[in-house]
């Protein structure tokens, strides 16, 4: 055979590369085709009995989808996960770039203890801080009768989740940021600073721009990570219709109905439309924010 | 250095600047009384049901993504109003301030506090000694979860490697469509837990006999080999696997793509060399492939070994965990502080998945360092 050969692929090795793309593409597949199904045919015959004849229109129907945003609440789930993301994922990027330039390039006492701090705190499982967080959102926290976090309330609001999910994403964040900023030339700095311009300015106008692909990559992980989260999403947030994101709504509508396939399949589509669609456009930055973004807690 | 110039000025042209620093003080009094207020107003606005849910979520994002701006750029701009000696020493910390702030009440505060919660009753008020401890290792449910999540943790990743470092090595030798090819893969990475876990409820549905035809794959290929249909997701043990395969769906891209770049930085001279010796395919995957990404093959196993040990959502959708004998340890958790309002028993769970993920993450955090120094 000409395994062997090492530069032409042989029709084993195709072979095997094809049958395990079609055992991965199966299972999404199931769910595009039975999305387009009407409730009778995707409850009385398998989907796949659809693939012998793809071109009789009759049976695809957009309906599902209709009735999946709809009445059961996907539009309005879909909203909350945008006003839960975007901010989810812009701060703790932003406070991340500020602390990983001052870590990198200001002098200030304790730096580089406060960095491995930082750093240490990815060791933390989120599963960890559920609990006492929830306590702090219902009750505050009292230390020797003085008032050191106010009772605010934020249970079930969307600041009370951002800063959820900015903490936890934090420690990653900054420890990526640092590596990248600290890796910048130091001349460019220097002569900023010799033409006067203050850090803010430094910062806003220089390292930003400087660091677009560090920052383009952890966007990506963070906005994907808060848009797929069930469990902060779950704690923070609840199931109720007003606040529930799609994570959330996509569990609920598997609980309660969990045999209509046709709308099941649909509402799981719509979950997914957005991150396919984030692959899709930006995988080489996907790709290397998903690898470096592997060791969140 | 504005300051400096600003005495200049007002030596010289007193009655303007006067007036200029009136401007600035009406100017920074605006800012930190409206400011504060503005923000009450949106947050306030965020919580009213009543509101039109779209103008609600506009209003949120713009809190959330301009707030964060806004929150750094007024504490510069009142340090640039410092005495001059103060501004430098404290700029650091406007810097990095936030960020410890929220770190040390999201996360320094609750791992203190669900330390000292694990101690304590079901409402925190209390010390019960080790008696949550004691539940969560005799506990018969709990005792089903560690045994689950020791499996998960091995079987998972070594599957996961196993396919994505064969598919990586035959993909490298595809003359077209590797990336293709390696997209299919890695697709699944994108969705959620949740959204995979409906994906393959549909593959493992059951229908009994005489309630209509079964609509799941598993169970339309089983009955045409003949048999009955089986209701495959409590089906015990076995049902633990299935929930697997779903892991390893969503994972095997990840160790495909990163083990694919080690092979492809493995230098073709070592190849060749060993195939003019006269070695097989196999030889060379074995004697030069394999020594050659052991760092990564390492770094790999230990981040799926971390995600598959906080594996929660597929076993929270899938459905009665207890009554199938798939419960997890972080599944545990979410049920006991949730679901069952036991604050103690839950922050138990809590602190032994922490001490469990511990070792393996201070190993990975050397290694990511290590890795990050090389690069």
């Amino acid at each position: 055979m000409n395994v062997g050969s090492g530069k032409k692929s042989s029709w084993f090795v195709r072979g095997t590369i094809l049958v395990v793309c079609l055992i991965w593409l199966f299972p999404a597949l199931g769910v595009l085709v039975t999305s387009f199904r009407t409730g009778i045919d995707a409850n009385s015959t398998g989907w796949w009995t659809t693939l012998s004849s793809p071109f009789d229109t009759a049976q695809w129907t957009f309906d599902n989808y209709v009735t999946v945003l709809d009445s059961e609440g996907f539009s309005n789930a879909l909203l909350n996960s945008l006003a839960v993301a975007i901010p989810a994922t812009v701060m703790p990027i932003t406070m991340a770039a500020f602390a990983a330039y001052a870590f990198s390039w200001m002098h200030f006492r304790g730096r580089q203890l406060l960095f491995v701090l930082v750093v240490a705190l990815m060791v933390v499982p989120l599963q960890m801080a559920l609990i006492p967080i929830l306590r702090l959102y219902n009750g505050g926290a009292e230390l020797f009768g003085l008032t050191v976090f106010p009772d605010l309330d934020l249970n079930g609001t969307f600041l009370g989740i951002w800063l959820a999910h900015t903490a936890f994403g934090l420690p990653l964040a900054t420890y990526l940021l640092r590596n990248y900023i600290g890796s910048l030339p130091s001349s460019i700095i220097e002569s900023a600073e010799i033409d006067g311009a203050d850090h803010f300015t430094i910062f806003s106008r220089l390292i930003v721009p400087l660091s677009v692909p560090a920052l383009a990559a952890f966007t990506i992980f963070q906005f994907l990570w808060v848009w797929n989260d069930l469990l902060v999403a779950y704690v923070f947030l609840g199931g109720t219709s007003d606040n529930r994101v799609v994570t959330i709504a996509l569990q609920m509508l598997s609980g309660s109905r969990g045999q209509d396939w046709h709308l099941l399949t649909s509402a799981a589509f719509i979950t997914m439309a957005l991150p396919l669609l984030v692959f899709f456009m930006l995988q080489r930055y996907f790709v290397r924010g998903l690898t470096a973004g592997a060791v969140k807690g | 250095m504005t300051n400096g110039s600003e005495q200049q000025t007002t030596a010289t042209v007193p009655a303007n600047a006067e007036a200029g620093r009136a401007l600035k003080l009406l100017g920074a009094v605006v800012v930190l009384v409206g400011l504060p207020l503005l923000v009450q107003w949106a947050f306030d606005f965020t919580k009213d049901r009543d509101a039109n849910r779209f103008a609600i979520v506009g209003v949120a994002i713009v809190l959330g993504v301009l707030g964060v701006f806004a929150l750094f750029w007024v504490m510069d701009q009142i340090v640039d109003r410092l005495p001059r000696g103060w501004r430098e020493t404290a700029r650091p910390y406007v810097f990095v301030g936030p960020a410890l702030v929220v770190l040390s009440v999201f996360l320094i505060y609750p791992v203190v506090n669900t330390l000292l919660l694990s101690f304590k009753d079901r409402r925190g008020d209390s010390w019960v000694g080790l008696d949550n401890f004691e539940f969560v290792f005799t506990d018969p449910s709990m005792l089903r979860s560690l045994r689950n999540t020791s499996l998960w943790i091995v079987v998972v990743p070594a599957l996961a490697l196993v396919i994505g470092l064969v598919f990586a090595t035959l993909a490298d030798r595809l003359q077209r469509g590797e990336s293709v090819a390696k997209s299919v893969i890695f697709l699944p990475m994108a969705i959620s837990f949740v959204g995979a876990a409906v994906t393959f409820r549909l593959i493992y549905n059951y229908r009994p006999e005489g309630f209509g035809s079964n609509v799941g794959v598993m169970n339309a290929v089983w009955q045409g080999l003949g048999n009955d249909p089986v209701p495959w997701l409590t089906r015990q043990p076995w049902n633990n696997f299935l929930l697997m395969v779903i892991m390893v769906w969503m994972q095997t891209g990840f160790a495909m793509v990163v083990l694919s770049s080690a092979i492809k930085s493995i230098p073709e001279e070592i190849i060749e060399a060993a195939r003019i010796d006269g070695a097989t395919e196999w030889q060379v995957f074995r004697h030069i492939t394999i020594p050659s990404i052991l760092p990564t093959i390492t770094v790999v196993t230990t981040y799926m070994v971390i995600n598959a040990m906080k594996v929660f959502d597929i076993v929270f959708v899938m459905g009665s965990p207890e009554n199938n004998g798939t419960e997890v340890v972080a599944e545990r958790m979410l049920t006991w502080f949730f679901v069952r309002n036991n604050q103690g028993y839950g922050a138990a769970v809590a602190v032994v998945l922490f001490l469990a993920v511990i070792p393996v993450m201070i190993a990975n955090v050397r290694r990511f360092r290590a890795e990050e120094a090389i690069r």
